[in-house]
């Protein structure tokens, strides 16, 4: 009797998956639904095309074990830092909607995709090789630096691009995964403290009262003397750079962050996106202005309505309570996530459900964030939403990788070790 | 690396907890920005979305006494851009100028009106024919911030007749703004600036409507986009006058394109103004739509000064008209009655003060009583009849028959003509205390020169007292209640004695002799003021004053006219007045005839 090879998939975490892309293609649909018709107008063709092929690409993927992706996890790695130096070197082009960035995958014309949404998949995978090798959580830094590597080596790949916003989301996923692996919150706090210290440095006063902080910190925790002082020493100095460091920013991001703070200091350039998606969103009320009706989005008033500022046509057509209804279908996944990393098979398995729920979560607090202005401007697409061949296609390929670390896991009926 | 199970059911723990909080904030986000800031940002939303496109209200039609127009309104066209900023107007307008004419005016203007107001559609072409417009209709997805509004366009059907007194609009400017933005004034209306348009604005120009467009980010309108339901224009109530303007035009005739002067006509007994002309004047129509430079320059230009009403705003001394207020003086005080006649006889002259005063005929008219005296118009009579009175009386005779004061007629240009306000105070002040002496003073006051320049206007409102029985009426050009105020102290026997005085005026061996029409006896005044300028052939030219009324037994009409920079006299004016007189008198037999039959 040859081997049962049917898996046994999470079906709430399939169907809710495929909810939020049926959900994001009707929005696709209805964002180019505007008076003067743009390249928007087709967008939700491709969309349909690209999640028909995400899924298959899930179920392919969802028929490898994990072990299998496990063992494929560095010369993925490897093959994703390679494509990044060459767009660097470069093949890349700068994309036309979602970002002004060069991440664009460009060969003889055609463009291929950006693998900076598939460096987020493979980070993941990598991260969770290299902690999953740790018997003990690390308790120091010195210990992190293998983690650090991964993740900061295409980090700043991508920011070489110029593509600040998916840098972010790489630091999300390192932290989140790191605290996945049992890092005590002390030593998370420690290290992102030269962070928050080049945040606070505007304010001498309350840069002084977290530099205090600090030191209680360092003292109650006491790390090894030398990383004890090197954090010190950092948080001093971007306290002290941090300001410096501004005047060297190129204006354009510096009045992003202006803008943050105040949208209205530059109505018509930097804060235009923001009060935009703020009167899109703040007119829908309770129901909305109706689906394919919202006048922000039809008359062209809101910028970038099928890709970054998608939310905001949810926002505006289908009010409060369709907002909650997207928000609560993310919570579903979010806490559908967690538990697979919870009854992961392995801790390889669990830190990777781990980092795919961080990649996905930064998206969306970021992105519907900076909708409302809660958070800055910077070019993140929203999960199943925003329009995308590439992301599209990598958020079904996670969902392929989680549905497959599921059916591994306690409750799955595959064992570990089937192909 | 720590999985035991505990440890991963506190982290998951915790990871539930972020990620809850972290959702129910954005949630609370949401929750703040549509539903308790809803209201805030839909109004911002239709802000954006909606552009307020004002529709002019007609104005409310002028009739005359027999209810026929005198300033009505007709359909026009107005061209409008609704532009995102100066370079896309510029832009446009260039475009445009492709399509249709734009004149370099026509572009600046719409650039100055655009920065007035930057909200409102900014005018191209105000005044727009079918035309034009119906080749912009054609070429109308050229130009997506076009609009056309059908705009209602003022028309006087009577132009020039009417000039004097109806006024004209034009577009508001920066300075009449200023003054009237409190009172809901926008760039781009339009603003009554003289005559009844100015006096009735506010009644006249009714309520502005508005109409909604929807407009995409970059301000192109979207055809058939979803807007508020238009505010309908509100037409300004009619105004009723009591102008006849049959007689209007008859007047207007009469002067032709040669003759300027002045005429004022009124019904004596109420104040309603039936004619008050000025000539030359101005076609109010050539202001509609704005004034072109040629046609106002040539108005500037012109040295009989069209842009100035010589029935209100002239001022001119009344000569012998005024002769009748210094014999009512003399009869409120009784220094003489109709049987006086004074010390000397008039030989042509009157000496006093080292020097002969003329009388203007210079054989002399003999020794006369009153009534001969005005109707020869004798000044050597009123020369002694001043002195009589003395200069005290004299003034604040005058000033009681309303000399020193504005009639009140409702027009705005109407000046308040010059008279003495005091003795000694307003001598000592023009001339210092010791630079004039009483007696000339009197001596010309009486017959009407020196300090002493009326409005036709004002004469009119004396004569009318004259007319009836002693009480001034306001001039009202509006149609309302009559307003009369009691200005002479004397009797009724004493006032028709007067008046059978002025129809000796226009009887044999009257000044006015000449002027007499059969059918009507006209009692009238002629009045001859220096001006102290002077013809190329060296003859003096006169004020040529001429105050009747008509019949003289019962008057229903007191007519004035003035002619200014003549060399005839009185007598000229009178021409002008008695068939004025005749022409309305006629009219109103044959109204009642038909009324009566």
């Amino acid at each position: 009797m040859p081997p049962n090879r049917r898996i046994n998939i999470d079906l709430p975490l399939v169907i809710v998956a495929a909810v939020l892309s049926l959900y994001g293609l009707a929005i696709v649909f209805s964002a180019g639904k505007t008076d003067v018709h743009t390249v928007a107008a087709t967008a939700y063709k491709s969309q349909a095309i690209w999640l028909v092929i995400g899924i298959i690409s899930a179920f392919s993927v969802s028929r490898a074990s994990v072990r299998l992706i496990e063992w494929m996890t560095v010369p993925l790695y490897v093959f994703t830092i390679l494509l990044l130096v060459a767009l660097l070197a470069g093949l890349g082009s700068g994309a036309g909607t979602a970002s002004s960035t060069s991440g664009w995958l460009t060969i003889a014309g055609h463009r291929l995709g950006q693998p900076s949404e598939f460096a987020k998949l493979t980070v993941v995978l990598m991260l969770a090789r290299v902690l999953a090798q740790n018997r003990v959580a690390p308790r120091s830094m010195i210990e992190l630096w293998k983690p650090l590597l991964v993740a900061g080596a295409p980090l700043l790949l991508i920011m070489a691009q110029g593509d600040l916003g998916t840098s972010i989301v790489f630091v999300g996923i390192f932290f989140a995964m790191i605290f996945w692996a049992g890092v005590a919150w002390q030593l998370l706090l420690l290290l992102a403290s030269p962070v928050v210290s080049l945040i606070l440095g505007f304010d001498a006063r309350i840069w002084g009262a977290w530099f205090l902080l600090l030191l209680a910190l360092v003292l109650w925790y006491k790390p090894f003397l030398g990383e004890g002082l090197f954090v010190v020493a950092a948080n001093v100095m971007t306290g002290i750079v941090g300001p410096l460091l501004w005047e060297h920013l190129p204006p354009y991001r510096q009045n992003r962050l202006k803008v943050f703070l105040d949208p209205t200091v530059d109505p018509r350039g930097s804060g235009y996106h923001v009060i935009q998606s703020q009167v899109a969103i703040g007119s829908g009320g309770w129901l909305g202005r109706g689906y394919l009706h919202g006048p922000q989005k039809r008359l062209a008033f809101l910028p970038e309505q099928y890709t970054d500022f998608i939310f905001a046509v949810v926002g505006e057509e289908l009010g409060f309570i369709g907002v909650t209804a997207a928000l609560a279908l993310f919570l579903f996944l979010f806490l559908r996530v967690i538990r697979i990393s919870e009854r992961a098979n392995d801790s390889y398995s669990s830190l990777v459900a781990f980092g795919l729920l961080a990649s996905w979560f930064s998206h969306v607090l970021e992105n519907v964030g900076m909708t409302l202005n809660v958070m800055p401007i910077t070019g993140i697409p929203l999960p199943f939403f925003s329009y995308g061949g590439s992301f599209m296609l990598a958020c079904w390929l996670a969902v392929g990788v989680l549905a497959r670390i599921s059916s591994e896991g306690r409750g799955g009926k595959v064992g570990p070790l089937r192909v | 690396m720590s999985f035991h199970p505990n440890d991963v059911v506190q982290r998951g723990r915790a990871a539930n907890a972020i990620v809850c909080g972290v959702l129910l904030f954005l949630l609370s986000a949401f929750f703040r920005a549509q539903v308790l800031r809803n209201q805030e940002y839909t109004l911002k939303s239709e802000e954006n979305r909606l552009r307020q496109i004002p529709t002019a209200a007609p104005r409310g039609v002028i009739y005359d006494r027999n209810n026929k127009p005198i300033a009505e309104n007709i359909v026009g066209y107005s061209v409008n851009l609704l532009p995102q900023n100066e370079d896309t107007l510029r832009s446009t307008l260039d475009r445009l100028r492709h399509t249709i004419n734009i004149t370099p005016k026509q572009f600046e203007d719409a650039i100055k009106r655009y920065r007035r107001d930057r909200t409102r559609p900014t005018v191209i072409v105000q005044d727009a024919s079918f035309d034009v417009v119906s080749v912009l209709e054609e070429h109308r997805m050229e130009f997506p911030s076009l609009i056309i509004q059908s705009a209602p366009k003022r028309v006087y059907p009577d132009g020039q007749a009417v000039g004097a007194f109806v006024g004209y609009i034009t577009e508001i400017n920066e300075g009449q703004l200023a003054n009237l933005a409190s009172q809901g004034y926008k760039a781009g209306q339009l603003v009554g600036v003289q005559g009844l348009e100015k006096q009735y604005e506010k009644e006249l120009r009714g309520r502005e409507g508005v109409q909604f467009v929807e407009v995409d980010a970059r301000n192109r309108i979207v055809p058939n986009g979803r807007t508020r339901e238009d505010v309908t224009p509100q037409e300004g109530p009619p105004l009723y006058t009591n102008i006849d303007l049959d007689l209007q035009e008859y007047i207007h005739g009469l002067f032709g394109d040669s003759t300027s002067g002045a005429v004022v006509a009124m019904i004596p007994k109420t104040g309603e103004v039936v004619a008050l002309y000025s000539s030359p004047t101005i076609d109010p129509n050539r202001f509609v739509g704005g004034v072109s430079t040629a046609y106002y320059d040539s108005l500037r230009s012109d040295p009989r000064l069209p842009l100035y009403n010589k029935a209100v705003q002239g001022q001119y001394a009344p000569g012998s008209t005024f002769k009748l207020a210094t014999a009512i003086i003399g009869l409120e005080d009784s220094v003489i009655t109709f049987d006086t006649h004074m010390p000397q006889a008039c030989a042509g002259f009157y000496y006093f003060g080292n020097r002969p005063w003329k009388c203007w005929k210079k054989e002399g008219h003999g020794s006369l009583g009153l009534a001969s005296a005005i109707a020869q118009s004798c000044d050597v009579y009123f020369y002694q009849l001043g002195q009589k009175i003395g200069l005290t009386r004299l003034v604040a005779g005058g000033i009681s028959l309303g000399f020193d004061k504005r009639t009140g007629i409702d027009l705005p240009e109407e000046k308040r003509p010059i008279f003495p306000t005091s003795v000694p105070e307003y001598f000592n002040q023009k001339f210092g205390a010791r630079g004039w002496t009483a007696g000339s003073h009197e001596l010309n006051l009486s017959i009407g020169q020196g300090d002493n320049s009326q409005t036709v206007v004002n004469v009119a409102k004396f004569y009318s007292a004259l007319a009836t029985d002693g009480s001034v009426p306001t001039p009202q050009i509006k149609r309302g209640t009559p307003q009369r105020a009691k200005s002479m102290n004397i009797s009724q026997d004493q006032l028709l004695q007067l008046r059978k005085a002025m129809m000796g005026v226009l009887a044999a061996g009257g000044t006015a002799a000449a002027s007499a029409i059969e059918g009507v006896s006209i009692a009238g005044k002629t009045g001859t003021a220096q001006t102290m300028r002077y013809a190329k052939d060296g003859k003096p030219l006169y004020y040529a004053w001429f105050a009747g009324m008509a019949p003289a037994d019962d008057p229903q009409i007191v007519v004035v006219v003035m002619i200014p920079n003549v060399t005839f006299e009185g007598s000229g004016s009178a021409h002008y007045a008695s068939q004025i007189i005749a022409h309305y008198l006629h009219k109103r037999v044959a109204n009642t005839i038909i009324n009566t039959g």
